[in-house]
């Protein structure tokens, strides 16, 4: 074989894999659409799932939905900030960095299901929390810490060195400069790591399923149990109760991801061109 | 130490990463004067004003001697470091502007020190500007963000925002090394004015400019004190031979 027609064979495999990776995509998408879209309708997202789910909508898993996130958000934000914080402005690089950076690599490689486990073991049973918001927010707060905490770092890193002189020959403390000029320009970057974190624990079913629970009411409570949209549609669809409903979630699933993922760049922009 | 005296060395030394970086150097500065110092890179100069306002940076570092800056010396470790920096500010060789508006970079200082009086602030905005001759490029546009202005005028903001501290010692470090001749010039201008209430220290490795706008300076090369003395008298007739040929050109 000739050196040229080999890079032209090698070009072609790389090529097609790429349009390959799109086109699955694209098909994924696609199915989930084509088979969930004709029946989602206003009263689908305003209505409770009734009979299990066969007829009726989805408003509950929604509500559920929305509340673990942001008590999970609540929970990893400041924990997975300050952590960033700490190894990158309070800490020198050493043995202790080197440690804690070691330890949430090693929790963003614990399968999710070991967390729910975990969760349930821990939070469900020994503290009592039962399947509740409480539980599932706190269990999935621990799968998304990783993902806050790197992209944290990383967007800190990304805060120029010569900002924290200038607040240092200004008179502030580490603190102010930190407050004041190191988060507000990282913004950008960590609100990027907490909307990778959403997209991750909006479609997480193991975790939740564990620690949430299945309850189809509407949570009110931290301590009530409620259902997610995903641990739904995994409901609908392994228990055969109705392909059409989990498509339907599914559908909105997606729409959900895209409308967030929209938002949030449409915000960032916003937010870095008030700053230039 | 008199009161005549601003800041003082006494046979100062400074290790860093186990090399030297100042050996024994003594000098003093008087107030209400700008004092040079220049010297090729790498000599010490900027290590010595970070000294001066505990902005030094380095894994270890050791210091012998002694260090007085307002009477007070600086290197003991019971120093209050943020008011002694809210006293002696500071300015780098690169214009570093705070991605907020004009108005906000200048009052920094003054917003962590915890000042919220709407007035407070604009009249130390106000000054800070006029102390760097920036004031009628800006007056209208105060709420702009400061990343628009030219590099001069970066630069320019940059005093403007250490002076709105009302500091006593300005620190300069190589304030003009990025720009053109004629921002050179206005910052040049800017400092004249400013030493008649205040006491500058310029660093930088441009004799010309040394000889242009200080008062008295000091030669340092690779960490020794060559010289120091009345500017004029030191260019004129050096009493070393190595600061001849340093403001001569022959080396640096």
């Amino acid at each position: 074989m000739t050196p040229k027609r080999s890079e032209h064979i090698a070009l072609g495999l790389m090529v097609s894999g790429a349009f390959l990776a799109l086109a699955i995509l694209f098909f994924i998408i696609a199915v989930i659409m084509i088979k969930g879209l004709p029946h989602i309708t206003l009263r689908f997202l305003l209505d409770n799932p009734m009979d299990m789910g066969r007829a009726g909508g989805i408003f509950s898993t929604i509500v559920s939905t929305v509340y673990l996130l942001v008590v999970s958000l609540i929970i990893a934000i400041p924990l997975g900030v300050g952590t960033a914080i700490y190894l990158t402005e309070y800490t020198k690089e050493g043995l202790i960095t080197k440690i804690i950076r070691f330890g949430t690599e090693c929790l963003a490689g614990v399968p999710s299901i070991i967390l729910g486990l975990f969760g349930f073991i821990l939070l469900v049973i020994k503290l009592g929390f039962g399947w509740s918001v409480l539980s599932g927010g706190i269990s999935l707060s621990i799968m998304i810490l990783p993902v806050i905490i790197r992209t944290s770092e990383e967007a800190i890193k990304s805060v120029p060195a010569s900002y924290r002189d200038i607040n240092k020959v200004l008179g502030g403390t580490r603190w102010q400069g930190i407050t004041r000029l190191v988060l507000p320009s990282a913004a950008p970057g960590i609100l990027t790591g907490v909307i990778l974190s959403v997209g991750r624990g909006i479609g997480e079913t193991a975790v939740v399923i564990f620690t949430l629970g299945t309850s189809l009411r509407i949570p009110f409570s931290l301590f009530d149990s409620g259902r997610s949209m995903a641990v739904h549609f995994y409901l609908l669809a392994r228990e055969g109760i109705s392909m059409n409903n989990a498509y339907a979630t599914a559908a909105v699933l997606v729409f959900s991801i895209l409308f967030i993922n929209i938002l949030s760049y449409y915000l960032m922009h916003r937010f870095v061109a008030r700053r230039r | 130490m008199t009161e005549k005296i601003i800041m003082e060395a006494k046979d100062l030394s400074l290790q860093a990463d186990g090399k030297d970086i100042l050996r024994g150097i003594s000098l003093q500065v008087y107030p209400k004067e700008i004092f040079g110092i220049m010297g090729p890179s790498g000599s010490g100069k900027t290590s010595f004003l970070r000294l001066a306002n505990h902005t030094f940076k380095a894994r270890e570092f050791s210091t012998q001697g002694q260090l007085f800056v307002l009477g007070e010396e600086v290197l003991e470790g019971d120093v209050a470091i943020i008011p002694l920096r809210r006293r002696v500010s500071m300015v780098f060789a690169t214009p570093v502007v705070l991605p907020s508006s004009i108005f906000e970079n200048l009052v920094y200082g003054l917003r962590v020190q915890g000042i919220t009086d709407k007035h407070v602030l604009e009249e130390a905005a106000v000054k800070g500007l006029k102390a760097a001759i920036l004031w009628d490029e800006v007056r209208d546009r105060l709420r702009t963000p400061a990343k628009k202005l030219s590099g001069g005028q970066q630069q320019r903001l940059c005093i403007a925002r250490a002076m709105a501290m009302s500091p006593k010692i300005l620190l300069l470090d190589e304030p003009t090394s990025g720009l053109d001749p004629i921002s050179t010039f206005r910052i040049e201008e800017a400092l004249k004015e400013l030493k008649s209430k205040h006491t500058i220290v310029l660093v930088s490795n441009n004799t010309k400019q040394i000889a242009r706008v200080t008062d008295r300076c000091a030669f340092l090369l690779m960490g020794d004190l060559i010289e120091t003395g009345k500017t004029g008298q030191i260019f004129t007739v050096p009493k070393q031979r190595k600061t001849d040929d340093y403001i001569a050109g022959r080396f640096g």
